[in-house]
């Protein structure tokens, strides 16, 4: 490794500040992103995945919330100790944001055109009439039809899928080096899920953006993904290539994820139920000393609630934070 | 949008003739003659009331005495003032400025308060700040504006001297100096009905944008690295000014009310004032009209109210 | 304002359970002194009387205008009318017109709204037209209107007093029914499809039953807290007649009276002017404070 990552986060902790005392929502985050690369940042809802991605952009409101330590590498440079104003120049230029709810994402108040324009102006420097241009073409790009007749109608002319298509064109407007995308597909009916993914991917090899997919969908981490991180309770549990995550999973959460996608190829019997992985997370509120999944954990064994289990690293490009698994395939 | 003038402005004509009824039936059902005061005033000649008698067709069936007297409102005929000797209509057209440029510069000025405390207000919710704006807004429309007014002609008229506490429309002043004492005798009046709003519309404001501040396409806009000034002003406040708009309508009605008092506490010659004196004199068709004017009045500010909500709010040109 | 209450989307599993409407309240500080404050007005009013006894209307020329002193501790009136005796009294006058129109309101508006509610259709649609009607009416003219036609008529039915009270009470609560209306026609739309509505109908409850068990209970909050607010309203409207001349007679000394009496005089006995309306201004703060205190324990969904 000898170039910077694009984006390499150290040991991030995040926090929100209640009357109940403070939510720690993110605890020892790290995690690199290189150029063009899509990394997926796995785990169950509440993990913290997309408090660590708004992080990254400072988009956590604060107060409450709070980067309470850690860095954020930007091409080597800390993101963390920067203004808002300093923030502006990084964000939608360098680093651009898609939203889980695109019904709610849109301003309903202003066409998608002028939503597009405005960023394309207050980046690029361009002209009223060259910013819509631009739009337009942003918008033919990411395949609304009839592009320069939409450019002028109002979000809520638009379905749901459309509008991610608008949203996913404002984010590459400025042609960013990192798109983080937060559950792009996760409000969005089966079939034009699939259709977003494969604009997704087309986007990026066309202007060589990497992406840092946030999902809680193995199925999509599959699909799209060449690098995964797999987060659990504020922590990672694993780290590794999409292949070794998949073939040999080791830390029992990714296992019991992997488990629980459905599969049609019958894999598991025809009537077996679908895998569960039983329980729920814990509270963001108590601070344990061992490993948090623990409670949840077949294997979990006294030591495991003494300490938290350090990152080991059965090869260089697979890391995982358990003491009893080793990894190996999933029985079918 | 023409669609939606013509449907909206024939509501308003269906709302002036709702509240003409309201007007008229209250007239109507009240016990006694109207005209009993001025049968036994002896200023007043018997055929003038006996020709006023028949205008108003007071032997006929209601309903007709209410179209009779509908179609003369219509063309104009408003009555005559018994007390001031002239036209019901010129009287209420000469009382009028003062009053649209009080209740006018008032507005103007509750909304040059209210739109910067609310949104710093909400921008910094439970901050110091906040903290003050708000206990102020609620001491500021707890506050009955005649008792204000009583306050600020106590403070800067009796005690400290700085302002004429009566207002008055034939100042001899000329030029610049008309300018200023005009500015001078406007203060009270206006700061007294701004005040009062501007601390209901500073609630209003306040909570309008603290919903809209913390929704996904303000986080959107931040994320596009757009100065925190452009996200407020473009984003938040254009957003939040819409249910704004439904609410300062909603309170047109209180607004015409407390011009009433602050005409009356600081002699301000507008229509207000015009109407307490009327019932003092029994003048009871400077009366009926007056208070159609103010209905009328809150009707059409209502509609332009609904005209700006539909400008403000692109969603609705759907329907 | 209440004190902070920062939410944040990350709930889980076990997170502390959530206040009842009485913690709340007590959460919001101005609400609990405005409890307070009430409270010991409405005592003194009640009560100061017959303690302070001193008549309301004993003239004494010799004390006119006299500023607050051991033998009148806010002073007297131009006909050296002891002004506490007359707060006190005016008192219990202004507070029963502000509760008393508040019921009239409460009534006739949930009257409008349960009817409106319940019944989808041309009704429904009338009764909101009117609703819409009387919110766009200018309420203080009308007000003046409907008293300058019909205050002798009472008089004479009635006595003076009574007369005024009936009337100034039927006047300022019937135009203040709408707001109340509207929440309840809005409460009846929503809680009659929730599941338990549903359940009572699937059982056959009829639908005064319904209406009576079921609906209104759950619309009472809203109702409770406009209900507050128009107490506050009232008492303004009240007071703005009285000050205005149009409202009670000088004999019955409502503190919007007081003030009328005492514009003006205000160069020479600023006291006679103040006292009343620092008592108005503290009731109607104190009851906005409550308002906005059960708003928020009663009404959680509201954004603040």
């Amino acid at each position: 490794m000898t170039t910077t990552p694009l984006l390499e986060i150290r040991d991030l902790h995040t926090g929100f500040h209640t009357d109940e005392g403070l939510v720690r929502s993110v605890r020892g985050v790290s995690l690199t992103v290189a150029r063009g690369e899509t990394l997926a940042l796995v785990g169950e809802s509440g993990c913290g995945k997309s408090v660590t991605a708004h992080s990254v952009l400072k988009l956590i409101p604060m107060p409450p919330g709070q980067i309470t330590s850690g860095q954020i590498l930007w091409q080597g440079r800390d993101l963390v100790p920067l203004s808002i104003r300093e923030m502006n120049r990084i964000r939608a230029r360098e680093i651009a944001i898609v939203f889980q709810e695109p019904m709610t994402a849109l301003n309903p108040v202003y066409s998608v055109g002028e939503q597009i324009a405005e960023v394309v102006r207050q980046h690029m420097g361009l002209g009223r009439r060259a910013a819509v241009d631009r739009a337009v073409e942003m918008l033919d790009m990411v395949g609304i039809p009839d592009a320069r007749r939409r450019v002028g109608d109002y979000p809520h002319q638009f379905s749901g899928g459309m509008r991610q298509r608008v949203m996913i064109a404002m984010a590459l407007a400025c042609e960013p080096k990192l798109l983080i995308a937060d559950e792009p597909t996760t409000a969005l009916d089966v079939t034009i899920q699939a259709q977003i993914l494969d604009m997704l991917q087309d986007m990026k090899e066309r202007l060589g953006t990497a992406i840092l997919l946030i999902t809680h969908d193995m199925g999509v981490v599959a699909e799209t993904a060449e690098r995964a991180v797999v987060m659990y309770a504020g922590r990672v549990v694993e780290e590794g290539t999409v292949d070794r995550l998949f073939s040999a999973p080791a830390h029992p959460y990714t296992r019991g994820l992997i488990r629980s996608i459905p599969r049609l190829d019958g894999g598991q019997g025809r009537h077996k139920r679908l895998d569960t992985i039983a329980g729920s997370i814990p509270s963001q509120y108590a601070n344990p000393p061992g490993c948090r999944f623990a409670p949840r954990c077949p294997l979990a064994q006294a030591d495991c609630l003494a300490a938290q289990p350090p990152m080991t690293s059965p090869s260089a490009d697979h890391h995982f934070a358990c003491f009893h698994s080793v990894p190996e395939a999933i029985a079918p | 949008m023409a669609v939606f003038l013509a449907r909206r402005l024939a509501i308003a004509m269906l709302s002036v003739i709702g509240a003409s009824v309201v007007l008229y039936a209250v007239l109507a059902l009240a016990p006694g003659d109207v005209f009993g005061e001025l049968v036994s005033n002896p200023g007043i000649p018997p055929d003038v009331i006996a020709n006023m008698r028949e205008k108003l067709g007071l032997d006929q069936p209601i309903h007709i005495r209410y179209v009779n007297w509908a179609l003369a409102m219509v063309q104009g005929d408003w009555g005559y003032s018994l007390v001031n000797r002239i036209d019901v209509g010129t009287l209420i057209w000469q009382r009028i400025p003062a009053t649209l440029l009080v209740v006018g510069s008032a507005q103007a000025l509750a909304l040059a308060i209210a739109l910067p405390v609310g949104v710093l207000a909400a921008m910094r919710p439970y901050s110091v700040f906040d903290q003050i704006a708000s206990t102020l807004a609620f001491i500021g429309f707890s506050l009955p504006t005649f008792f204000t007014g009583l306050l600020f002609i106590l403070l800067f008229s009796i005690t400290l001297d700085w302002l004429p506490f009566i207002y008055r429309a034939d100042l001899e002043q000329t030029g610049g100096a008309w300018v200023w004492a005009q500015l001078r005798q406007s203060i009270m009046p206006v700061t007294v009905l701004a005040l009062f709003q501007a601390a209901s519309w500073t609630r209003y404001v306040r909570s309008s944008v603290l919903e809209v501040i913390r929704l996904d396409y303000v986080v959107t806009a931040r994320s596009k690295g757009l100065p925190e000034r452009v996200v407020i002003v473009k984003h938040v406040l254009r957003n939040a000014l819409i249910p704004v708009v439904t609410m300062v309508a909603l309170e047109l009605p209180v607004v015409f009310g407390g011009a009433i008092v602050t005409e009356q506490i600081f002699r301000v010659p507008g229509i207000g004032s015009l109407l307490i004196s009327s019932i003092m004199a029994n003048d009871t068709p400077v009366i009926m009209a007056v208070t159609f004017v103010f209905a009328c009045l809150v009707i059409l500010f209502n509609l332009i109210a609904d005209v700006l909500y539909r400008w403000l709010d692109p969603r609705i040109k759907l329907h | 304002m209440a004190g902070p209450s920062h939410q944040t989307t990350l709930t889980v599993a076990d997170e502390p359970r959530a206040p009842t409407s009485w913690q709340r309240f007590r959460k919001h500080r101005m609400a609990v002194v405005g409890t307070v404050v009430l409270g010991l007005l409405v005592a003194l009013v009640l009560l100061g009387p017959l303690i302070w006894n001193v008549p309301i209307d004993k003239i004494d020329f010799r004390a006119r205008l006299a500023m607050p002193s051991a033998a009148h501790p806010l002073g007297t009136d131009d006909l050296g009318q002891d002004l506490l005796a007359r707060l006190l009294y005016g008192g219990r006058v202004s507070l029963a017109v502000g509760f008393a129109a508040m019921l009239v309101a409460v009534v006739i508006g949930t009257l409008v709204g349960a009817v409106a509610g319940m019944s989808r259709g041309p009704l429904d649609a009338f009764l909101m037209w009117l609703t819409d009607l009387f919110l766009a009416l200018p309420t203080l003219p009308l007000l003046l209107l409907i008293i300058y036609l019909f205050r002798d008529a009472l008089k004479g039915l009635v006595g003076p007093e009574v007369g005024v009270f009936v009337l100034i009470i039927a006047v300022v609560g019937g135009l203040r029914w709408m707001p109340v209306a509207r929440l309840v026609r809005a409460q009846f739309l929503t809680i009659r499809e929730r599941e338990f509505v549903e359940a009572a109908r699937a059982l056959g409850a009829s639908r005064l039953r319904q209406v009576v068990l079921h609906i209104l209970p759950n619309a009472l909050g809203p109702v409770i807290v406009a209900g507050t607010i128009s107490v506050a309203e009232a008492i303004i409207a009240e007071s703005t007649l009285s000050f205005l001349g149009l409202g009670f007679p000088p004999d019955t000394p409502t503190w919007g009276r007081i003030l009328f009496d005492a514009k003006d005089f205000l160069s020479i006995a600023p006291h006679w002017a103040l006292f009343p309306g620092l008592a108005i201004f503290l009731t109607v703060l104190s009851i906005n404070f409550i308002g906005d205190g059960l708003r928020d324990a009663l009404d959680p969904r509201k954004v603040r």
